[in-house]
Formats: C-alpha cells, structure tokens, sequence
C-alpha cells in the first residue's frame, strides 16, 4: 500500500496517479534537484531586538551604551564586540542600516515585519513564510512536509491564502508530538474511508471554506504522518560535534533543523528565538545571555551552508517587530523603537557583504534612503526567484501586491 | 413520534428539503417573549434589507442544540439530550433549553475557562494563582454577579492570591517592574474595548488617544505593589515561592514620562474628562474602579455586548472586538448601543444579555448559506450582516471537555476535581506557543492547521476517547443487546448530537460487517467521527 493511495481517499475530485516510472525518475533526480532549491531561513527576534548594540553601534554618543564595535571580515564594517564569530563571516552577510517602521507595538510590529502590510481589521495578510509557501511549495511535489516551518515561534497567519499554507509549528527538540501513527495502515484505511464520507455531508451542506481547509490539512497531516522526510526534524541525529557548533540551545537546534529542512525541499523555515524586549538590565542580558547564543548559531549556519555550497540558495533574514530606543532608560534598558533599526539579510547569492543605508550619530534618524519590510521580502522573493511583479487576490476580491508592492534592495540585487 | 421521524427524514436527505422563501417571510421566535428581542430581530433584519441578503433558514433543531450547549456551557449535548429535544414538541422548547443551560453548573465552568484564559492566559505566569482566579470567576458566574461588580473588584483588588483570586489580573500584568504599564493597556482594552497599548510612546497614528492620555490612566496603577513571599523548604531548607499577594503602596503626585523628543512630561491621574485628586489619602484603583462603571452606557457596557455578541456569532459588532473608538465604527451602531444600554439598565445582567441574544432570530438561523446570503461572509473581510451563522472551531478547552461529554467519561466518576483539572491543564499546555515579549502574549497552535489534526488522529486522548476496555464509553455500547445500526445511531448521536445519514450509515454498516475485529471497526467509526469537521466546529 502506497502513500499516495492514503491521500486518494481524502481527495474530492478524482486525481490521476502518477505512473511509478514517473515517481521512480522524481526519486532518482530529487537528491540533484534539492540542492538548488531556492530557500529562505528567518531568524525571528521575538521582542525586538536593540539592534543599535548589535548591528550598528554608535560609540561616543551618550545612546551608544556599554558595548564597542570591533572590525568584520569586511573591511568598513563594524559590529557589536560580543558578536565576534559572526564578525568573521560578514563576507556572506549584509545590513539594511536604514529600516523604519513605525510599528513600536508588538502585535502591530510582528504583523508589519512578517506580511509588510500595515494591520487591517477586513482583511489578513498572509505572513511571508506562507507566500513562498503558495508560490514554491506547488511546485515541489516531491515534497511530502509542509512547505512552511516554524520553530520555537507561532510566526503569522497565511491569511487569506488559506489554512493549508499555514506555519506547521515545531519545537526544535526534533520530535513531532502525535506524528506516530496510531495503529496500522489498514486501520488508517478503514478510519479515512468513513471519516471522508463524514466531511464530504459537511462540505457538501454549504458552509464556507472551514470545512475544506479541514480536509486539506487533513490531507497533509497523513501525507506528513507516513513520510520519511520527517527524519529531517531529527536534529539529534546530527553528529554532536555539529550540534555544538550551532550551540545546543533551541537557537542553535532550530537553525540546524533549517538546515536539514532546507535539503529535503522545505523553502522557508521560521526559526524563533525571544527574549529580546528588554526594558530592563540590557546590556548584562545581551553579554550574558542572548549574544554568545545568536554569535554562535549564525555564524555555524553561515559556515555549514557555505562548506555545502547551498549558502547562494538559501538566503537568510534577521529582524524583530522593531529595534529599540536609542535612549537608555531610568531601567538601563531600551524600548520599543521602530524609527531608526537594522535589518541583516544574506546569503541567496545577494551582493553580500555590505552596510546599505546609515543612522546618525545618535542612532535615532536614517541618514539616507530609508527601507520597509516589503522591501526586505522583495528582496528575498527576487532571490528565491518569485517575480516581484506577482499579485495575489484576497477573498473579497481584492488584488494584493507581493510584498506589499516593496522593490528590491538595488545593491543587493545587482 | 413523527417529529422524530420528520427531523431523521430532513437529515437523511442532507437537510435540502427546506423552502428558502417561506421560511424568511415566517416571524420566528424560540418561544420567549421580549421586546428587548424584537428589536435585535428588526435591527438585524434592516441590515439584511439595506445589503439586500435573504436570510439562510432556521437552523434544525439538532445543529441549534449543538450551538447553543457548545457556547453556553462550552461542550457538545450528551446523546440522551439530544434524543429529547428532538422528540419534545413544545414550541417554546428553545427558549426553556437555553434558560435551562444557563443554570447547569456547566455554564461556570465554561465562563470561568474564558475569563481566566483572558485575564491571565493560559501559561499561567509565574507566582499568579491559577487557581485563585478560577475561584474569583467560579463565584462571579455562580451567582451571577453583575458584571461592572465583577470588574470593579479584579480592578481594585488587594489581598492574598487565593484568598482574593481577584488580584491575580493584576499580578499576571505584574511580571516585571514597568510602573503598570501592562495593567494599563490591559485593563483599558479587556474591560473597555480600548486599545491604548501604542500611546505609551507616541500619540496613536489612528485614533485620538494622546500618549499623555496613557500616562493619565497609568497613574491610577501606581498605588500597588506585588509581594512575592517565599517560605523555607522543610526537607532542604532553601527558600521556596510561598504565596504573593498584592497591596496599597502610597504614591501621590503625577507620574513622569518621556516624549519622543526626550522631554519630561507629568500625567495627574484622570479619567478622560474626569480629573482625580492626585494627592494623599485617595485610593486611585478604587476611583478608577467607580469612574469605569458610572453612567447609563460606559465603555465597560458596550465592550461586554460587543465581545458576548462576538463569542455567539464568531464575529462582534467591530473588529476586532476590543477595539472599539472612531476610528473603527461598529457593524450595527444603534443595535449595539441600544444594547448596552439595556445591559446596564438590566443591573448588567449576564445572564439577561446571552438570553437576548440566544432568542434572537440571528442565532436560530443555520450556518448553511445560499446564493442569496453567500455574501454575507465575514472570513473574506465582509461586514457581518448575521443573515446565517458563521462556522467556528471549537476551543482546545471545548474539545476537551465535549470529548468527556461524548464518552461519558464523567459518569465514571474515578477521579477527583483537582486531580481532573490538572489533567486538563496539562494537556491544554500542549497547544500553547508564546511570543517572546514582556507582554506574556500567547497564541495557541490548536488553530486548525497541522499539529491539531495530529493529536485527533493519533494523540492520547483520542486514543482513550475511543478505548473499548471494559468501563469505556464503547464498551458500554458494545455491550447492548442491540442492532449494529442502533449501535451506530448511538455513536452519531453521540458524536455529531444527529442521526447518521442513510449513505453514512450504509457505509459504516458495510464496513462494520466486513471486519472481523467488529470492536476496531467500531472503534475506527468512533474515531472517523471525532476527527470530522463536523465535529471541530461550532455551526
């Protein structure tokens, strides 16, 4: 009994079966074609990180706080001295220095910084993950795992794309509560048979797109069930010695977890890490905690994509809701702040290597050109190959412009 | 006799038979009398007229069960209430069933499940009582305490967290020393429908809210403090978290804070026009508490119609539902205004709100639509014009629970309150996914997509759901000297609170018969019915 025969009895409309020499070439090939698979890894900061003690420092100023910029790989480019390891692959890295928002709330930012469309109450945008979802994932049919992961982070919403191009939302231990299947094949046979004729009186009664994006996931929760594809979430079958390069923190696991996704075909992998709204006690918490873990997965997962050669096909973005205020509070801490923060992106075969716009010396106004999210996931779309020009129509008609009509970034792209 | 027969017939033909236009012109009423009523009906009505939309029909009379025992007492109908209703023909049987649900000790269950996973989410934070505010709301519901009482006291409540469950809304906003910024944004938005969280900063780019209003409403918060006590272990003797508990610190004056600009500004305490003195020997939170629920329509009315009316329709009067002002106008203006002017004259009666809001004919309607209604879809960003209902999904907390209701788990009786409330919390934690701030924002993954559909497939729960080991729901089913079809008649009943459709029972028939474990074929129906969209929503 094949997988394939699984799926045929959730399906509604009768759908042609691939001949098995079809599916034998799809095997033979996939190894080949996966390695220049177009991916995008997001390094979500949930909290919004101070990215005036990270990315763009501004010693001598009474903002600048505790930390000193030290040289990159890249000659004119400084970063946070507590970020050293990262500083030695800037060569595969860029900062967008100039990103203003506006959004400083948090469900305002996450939401802002994921979709690039401002909050709106009569329709939701769908989060970028679930964009390169609709528009990559079609077109991976040899992928049997959802096409959009999220660990250790809720990320967004797919919106009006619709439930099956959802975030699946993992933790980064590696093992996927409830994925064993329950009983045997057969049984699972005999369940899906009975259960399609349920859904199909339900589906059938009129009552919205409820219930057939609870079939469609459905669907793909037994496609995920009876895959071997989910030994990509196995993390702790990495050698130890690759785990402890990444850190084996949820950071570290996460990024590595990307990884493994990123070459079974997974195009876009959400990779949380929170903690960053510190009001208080900044730079302790930064030195002490949240840098050495960010400096080390970076830097291990520049490195091990770069010695796989899939760093130019795998582009990687950084970003919070926000970055926080130049001002040092009464608390030794910073808040919310949207006006003057930086964005790192790289890899994707990007220009890489540069600092694209400026603050001024306080750290609290661009000096140049400023850049919005759209911008950023244009930028990303340009290098998973997703024509800027692609327009999506939400459920009341309504044409939606990829990335919220955002340009990308001309140096990067070049 | 024939009822029964009638309502089997409709459903054996997937419900198809009802006339559209007839049952539009035909006034309908569930049996209760109000004026209150009649006014929600014509409002909704005028709507329908001006967007020019038919409504969808009433809904049968088991879908209506379902709804109403899934959003008042938060679980789906046991299998004998459904065969009763169905079979009872007295015309004002939908009004008794919903007076009679809201005196089922299931009702405060299902209110203090939401309103605790409202003030304190559901990862309790640290050194809040989880179950001192289970407490709170459990007495609250039971004796259907008006509601600007109830918010008056979780605004001004000081005391031990057990003792007075009540301070743990603010001790869950407390997590880290920010001077009440989170009491602040909180309170104002659950309890008044005011979203002011982005003026901490900056005036709101959309609305009038100035930051110095902010700072206006935080300086209520600033008489108040949290003390966590700790207490020595006695096998080790290092100091372990005893209770905490929340208590009047005096401060007098204005409160400080930083525009943009870096200059220092000062707030006196005042509630939007009404100016408190700031000086000593004023109990801010209890001013606060007074000015929130004074007049004939304050925002704590209007915020509680416009999120009810949200909890039964899926969809409020704005959207979202807590986040009322000019700048979001409302769906119904006069309908929700009217409303909670009603609300406070009713002594804000909860109660009295779901009972005219239950009876209305909006309510009563089906979730099927047709081509002349099917714009009437608020998923698409449309306004709701209520002329069906809208299918929503169960809570994790619904599901839960419902489960227990369909296999009558709770007649065993085996384990204690505690001990079954502690099961339950741990394996809602499951679905829980927070966001990394120091707003203890939190989201849950049991939203219909992936990781839900695994649990009901393949999770413990279902698995014990569908258990046929002696004492079990199916065992005791399997047990009856009865036909395989009355076998799965009980098990839809149970299941969907309908009888199967003639294909559907023809199908599990057949498949029942061809297997030789019959126990795992019923146990394979049973878990084809829990896993069904039909059984995920509220329709």
């Amino acid at each position: 009994m094949t997988r394939r025969h699984f799926l045929n009895h959730l399906a509604t409309a009768s759908a042609t079966l691939p001949t098995l020499e079809f599916i034998a070439h799809v095997q033979a090939h996939a190894a080949d074609l996966k390695k220049r698979q177009k991916a995008c890894i997001l390094m979500w900061m949930g909290g919004g990180p101070p990215t005036i003690d990270i990315w763009d420092l501004k010693p001598g100023s009474k903002n600048g706080g505790e930390f000193k910029p030290i040289p990159t790989k890249v000659p004119g480019i400084q970063i946070c001295e507590h970020m050293p390891k990262t500083a030695m692959v800037m060569d595969k890295l860029s900062l967008v220095r100039s990103m203003s928002t506006r959004e400083a709330d948090h469900g305002r930012g996450r939401y802002f910084m994921h979709t690039a469309f401002r909050p709106n109450p009569t329709v939701v945008h769908p989060t970028f993950g679930s964009v390169v979802s609709f528009e990559l994932g079609r077109k991976r049919p040899e992928l049997e795992i959802p096409a959009f992961i999220s660990v250790n982070a809720p990320s967004g919403s797919p919106g009006f794309l619709g439930a099956a191009h959802a975030p699946f939302v993992v933790d980064s231990n590696g093992r996927i509560r409830n994925a064993q299947l329950a009983g045997d094949r057969n049984r699972l046979m005999r369940r899906l048979e009975m259960l399609t004729v349920i859904e199909k009186n339900f589906i059938n009664s009129n009552r919205g797109e409820l219930p057939l994006a609870h079939r469609d996931i459905y669907k793909k929760a037994v496609n995920l069930m009876v895959s071997k594809q989910m030994e990509a979430f196995r993390v702790d079958k990495e050698d130890p010695k690759t785990i402890e390069m990444y850190g084996n923190n949820n950071f570290g696991r996460g990024l590595l977890m990307a990884r493994r996704l990123v070459e079974v075909g997974v195009p876009f992998i959400e990779v949380g890490m929170g903690g960053w709204d510190l009001h208080q006690n900044v730079f302790n918490t930064l030195r002490d905690q949240r840098l050495p873990i960010l400096d080390q997965g970076i830097a291990a997962l520049v490195q091990d994509l770069t010695d796989r050669g899939m760093i130019d096909d795998v582009v990687l973005v950084w970003m919070g809701e926000f970055g926080r205020t130049p001002r040092i509070n009464q608390n030794v801490g910073r808040d919310h702040w949207a006006a003057s923060w930086t964005v790192m992106i790289g890899g994707g075969g990007l220009n890489n290597g540069q600092a694209i716009g400026a603050t001024d010396k306080d750290g609290v106004a661009c000096t140049t050109q400023t850049y919005l999210p759209g911008d950023i996931w244009a930028t990303v779309a340009h290098a998973l190959g997703i024509p800027t020009t692609t327009v999506h129509t939400s459920k009341r008609g309504r044409p939606m412009k990829l990335a919220n009509g955002g340009t990308p970034i001309k140096e990067l792209i070049g | 006799m024939w009822r029964i027969m009638l309502a089997a017939a409709v459903l054996a033909f997937g419900g198809g038979v009802v006339d559209w236009a007839r049952a539009a012109d035909k006034p309908f009423t569930t049996g209760s009398s109000d004026v209150l009523i009649d006014y929600i009906n014509q409002q909704i009505r005028q709507a329908w007229k001006d967007n020019e939309v038919e409504p969808s029909p009433v809904a049968d009379d088991a879908e209506w069960l379902r709804r109403v025992y899934l959003d008042i007492v938060g679980v789906i109908p046991p299998a004998e209430v459904v065969e009763e209703f169905l079979a009872d023909r007295d015309p004002a049987k939908r009004s008794k069933m919903i007076d009679r649900l809201l005196d089922d000790p299931g009702y405060v269950r299902n209110w203090t499940t939401i309103w605790t996973n409202l003030c304190i989410g559901r990862q309790t934070p640290r050194r809040v009582s989880r179950k001192g505010m289970q407490k709170f709301f459990r007495e609250a519901f039971a004796r259907n305490r008006p509601w600007n009482e109830v918010v008056y006291d979780l605004v001004t409540a000081e005391g031990h967290f057990e003792e007075n469950g009540a301070v743990n809304f603010l001790l869950a906003q407390m997590t880290m020393p920010d001077n009440g910024v989170q009491a602040t944004a909180k309170t104002t938005r659950l309890f008044m429908g005011v979203q002011i969280q982005c003026t901490q900063c900056h005036n709101h780019p959309f609305n009038d809210w100035k930051q110095s209003q902010f700072w206006q409403f935080n300086s209520f918060f600033r008489q108040m403090r949290r003390i966590d006590h700790r207490k020595p272990d006695p096998k080790t003797g290092r100091l372990v978290d005893d209770y905490s508990e929340l208590v009047f610190q005096e401060f007098t004056g204005p409160v400080y804070f930083e525009k943009r600009s870096g200059l220092m500004q000062v707030a006196f305490p005042r509630f939007f026009d009404k100016e408190v003195d700031p000086g000593p020997g004023v109990d801010r939170r209890k001013e606060l508490g007074r000015l929130m629920i004074e007049g004939e329509k304050p925002l704590v009315a209007v915020a509680m119609v416009n999120r009810m009316w949200g909890h039964f329709f899926g969809y409020g009067f704005t959207r979202p539902i807590d986040d009322l002002g000019p700048h979001n106008p409302p769906s119904h203006p006069e309908l929700l205004d009217r409303l909670a002017r009603e609300f406070v004259k009713s002594r804000y009666d909860l109660k009295q709100l779901i009972r005219w809001i239950c009876n209305s004919e909006a309510y009563n309607l089906t979730s099927r639509f047709g081509p002349n209604n099917e714009i009437d879809n608020p998923a698409a960003g449309e306004m709701p014009l209520f002329s069906h209902m809208y299918v929503r999904s169960m809570s994790a907390e619904q599901l839960y629970d419902s489960l227990i209701v369909a296999t009558e788990a709770h007649k065993s009786g085996r384990t204690s309150w505690d001990e079954a409330e502690r099961q339950r919390q741990r394996w809602l934690q499951q679905f829980v996914i927070t966001f990394g701030t120091d707003e203890n924002d939190e989201t849950t993954t049991f939203n219909g997509t992936i990781p839900q559909a695994l649990m009901m497939m393949n999770g413990q729960l279902i698995q014990n759901a569908i258990s046929a080991a002696p004492g079990s729901f199916l065992h005791r089913v399997l047990s009856q000297r009865t036909s395989d079809a009355k076998k799965i008649d009980r098990l839809y009943l149970a299941a969907l609170s309908r009888h199967p459709t003639r294909l559907e029972s023809g199908v599990a028939l057949r498949v029942i018969r061809a297997t030789p474990n019959k126990v795992e074929a019923y146990q394979d129906l049973f878990w084809a019915l829990l896993n069904s969209n039909e059984f995920i929503f509220i329709h």
